[in-house]
């Protein structure tokens, strides 16, 4: 017996929206034949992962504040996966915003600096995130180095800068020798929402980036350059479109939504440095960003879904001694399954007994 | 022993691993495949070796888990990119993601468990020659087989049909297939052999490399091995001397940091992944573009008709 694949003349609309829900199902019954395998009743799982983080309001506060950077990430990433261009490295940008924002609110710790350090700490952490992106990227355009490795080599790099500096310069010396920070000064701290609120202002950000990108991809000519450079590189060259433009213009871009992302979480979510600042979500992003099948509002709603897998494995952990391990294995799953439903909606496969077909 | 003699031991034992995870990988790009999931598949051949050797206390039976869990890791990744015509980048990204959590959750009864060393095997003669014999032939057993699977794998791709074979369809998969060549049996064989060799590998980190599991302790080297493919121009010959470049580097900078020369450990650490990037940028910057690489590398094959 031997698999064919035919591609498919016309692909269905409905098809089309309904296989990441699939992938979604598909990921679920692996995950709770793996939870069975471990000896743990499956049922139990979903309870605690998904049903309980739902019907409770402070878990729905959480969901808004994990999916804040993975949607924010997963917005930037999808330039680039929409260029085919595969930046991985959304972890190592993401610290690095982190880094060049916090920066500024530690040297304006105990200062009365007045309302501008936010905004500011905001703006390095773009351009914190987006000059990180810029290397892989130059060193893709100027000298052919494939961006995938480059992009995630830097992870490790920009995780053990953070290290030393949490470690060493910047550790709060009245800390006890804990390796972390000062917390920083309110003036250093997006505030929340809603008074009192867990959620805070970095969620509107994710949502101004899926409008201002919905805006971009659908109705501006860099949008459809993106599409092009994507599909059909060799017409987007016709075009007179600069594909290391396009290149470097992606990176910066997704590298300075993942820098905000990493600022605002640092500054209105953990409110101090420390040597580890995330589960993994510039890793997840890249989930996200397929799971919404790179579009922007796709991406929001993907955002939310991911986001409830974080807090259930929190919960999980503590509920039902399940390893935080399970929610990465699932991610992982996850993103599999997105990629081969997307495949199955575009190609049509057979199974062919040997000897027969052809 | 002196102590350089003892240093040049451990950079051989640092660079075997990196060794046999980019000889499979190697193979797979070869056939047109790329699989990004090495890292994921030698964290599952680390914990999986290690659970089995543990549970069964023998080295003998760790490794085959090792191999096994590689190879099974490979078959899940085979089956997207394959039979679903998935995109190769994301899927291995994916299977990365996927091993790094499983092998935590397989290894987690087995933290602070330790295995003894392995015995090493001296080969007579030839352990006699000056300087190098002690280093290469009184090795461990890996050591030996990293070498042998070297040799082997140069002559398969260059000097069998087989090889041949399966070197065009990594070249050019449309012209191979029209010549009836077995694309997805071919590739699919192939991919099953990096995820046998990455699993070695990780079995090679838990029972000899540090002895014991930790979570997420490839730290790296499965993408390392991936730059070492690149680096390599997809020549195993150069593969060999990558891999002890790399070796040597992540071995002279865990001494740096033991000296203490009053650098932060943390730039120490960071060695091994900016001498990747500048490797690779060194390479562009020789040839232009990356040379030796596959036609068809990463392409998804789909029969046209």
């Amino acid at each position: 017996m031997r698999i064919e694949l035919t591609p498919r003349t016309s692909v269905s609309p409905v098809a089309r929206a309904l296989a990441p829900v699939a992938a979604f199902i598909t990921s679920f019954l692996i995950a709770g034949f793996v939870i069975w395998l471990m000896g743990r009743s499956p049922i139990d799982a979903f309870d605690v992962y998904v049903l309980q983080p739902l019907s409770d309001p402070w878990s729905l506060q959480e969901l808004l504040v994990k999916a804040t950077p993975l949607a924010l990430i997963a917005i930037g990433l999808s330039y680039c996966f929409r260029a085919s261009l595969w930046n991985i490295g959304a972890e190592g940008q993401y610290v690095m915003g982190a880094i060049f924002g916090s920066w500024l609110a530690l040297k304006t710790h105990g200062t009365d600096a007045g309302t501008w350090v936010l905004p500011l700490m905001l703006i390095l952490g773009v351009i914190g995130g987006a000059l990180y992106g810029l290397i892989p990227a130059f060193l893709k355009t100027r000298f052919g180095v494939n961006e995938i490795l480059t992009s995630l080599m830097l992870v490790y790099v920009a995780q053990l800068t953070l290290d030393y500096l949490a470690r060493g310069p910047w550790r709060d010396p009245k800390g006890f020798n804990f390796p972390q920070s000062v917390t920083f000064d309110t003036a250093a701290t997006v505030p929340p929402i809603l008074e009192a609120g867990r959620v805070h202002y970095g969620f509107v950000f994710a949502l101004i980036a899926v409008a201002v990108t919905a805006v971009v991809l659908g109705r501006t000519l860099f949008g459809y350059r993106l599409k092009l450079t994507g599909d059909a590189p060799r017409a987007a060259r016709f075009a007179g479109f600069s594909s290391k433009a396009t290149v470097m213009a992606v990176f910066a871009i997704s590298g300075g939504l993942a820098g905000l992302a990493g600022i605002t979480e640092v500054s209105g979510q953990i409110g101090q440095i420390q040597p580890s600042i995330s589960p993994g979500y510039g890793f997840t992003a890249i989930t996200v960003a397929f799971l919404g099948r790179l579009n922007p509002i796709g991406i929001l709603v993907a955002a939310l879904v991911v986001a409830l897998t974080f807090i259930g494995g929190e919960s999980a952990q503590i509920m039902l001694k399940l390893p935080l391990d399970l929610t990465q294995a699932f991610q992982g799953i996850l993103l599999l399954c997105v990629l081969a439903a997307d495949a199955l909606v575009s190609n049509r496969i057979r199974l062919v007994a040997r000897g027969g077909g052809k | 022993m002196t102590i350089f003699e003892a240093i040049l031991l451990t950079i051989v034992t640092a660079s075997t691993p990196l060794l046999i995870a980019a000889l499979g990988e190697l193979v797979t790009e070869r056939a047109g495949v790329l699989n990004l999931g090495v890292e994921g598949m030698m964290a599952m051949g680390a914990a999986c070796s290690f659970a089995a050797a543990v549970s069964f206390d023998s080295t003998l039976l760790g490794v085959a888990a090792g191999i096994l869990a590689g190879a099974f890791m490979a078959a899940l990744f085979a089956l997207v990119v394959l039979g679903f015509a998935a995109n190769q980048v994301g899927s291995g990204l994916a299977l990365t993601i996927f091993g790094l959590g499983l092998s935590g959750l397989i290894g987690a009864p087995f933290v602070g468990a330790r295995r003894d060393p392995i015995p090493h095997v001296d080969v007579p003669i030839l352990s006699d020659i000056p300087y190098i014999g002690r280093l290469f032939f009184e090795q461990d057993l890996f050591v030996y087989a990293s070498f042998a699977l070297t040799i082997l794998i140069a002559v398969y791709l260059t000097r069998t049909r087989s090889g041949l074979t399966l070197r065009s369809i990594g070249e050019n998969h449309t012209s191979a297939n029209a010549l009836g060549l077995p694309v997805l049996r071919t590739r699919f064989l192939a991919i099953l052999f990096g995820g046998a060799c990455a699993g070695l590998a990780g079995a090679y980190l838990a029972l000899v490399y540090t002895r014991f599991w930790s979570p997420g302790m490839t730290a790296g080297r499965g993408w390392i091995a991936l730059a070492l493919v690149v680096f390599a121009a997809w020549r195993p010959g150069w593969l060999l001397i990558g891999a002890y470049i790399f070796g040597a580097a992540t071995v002279l900078q865990l001494h740096a940091q033991a000296a203490q020369f009053g650098v932060p450990s943390q730039v120490l650490s960071a060695v091994p992944y900016l001498a990747t990037i500048i490797a690779l940028l060194l390479l562009s910057l020789r040839h232009g573009r990356a040379i030796g690489a596959p036609g068809s590398l990463g392409t998804p094959f789909v029969p046209d008709r």
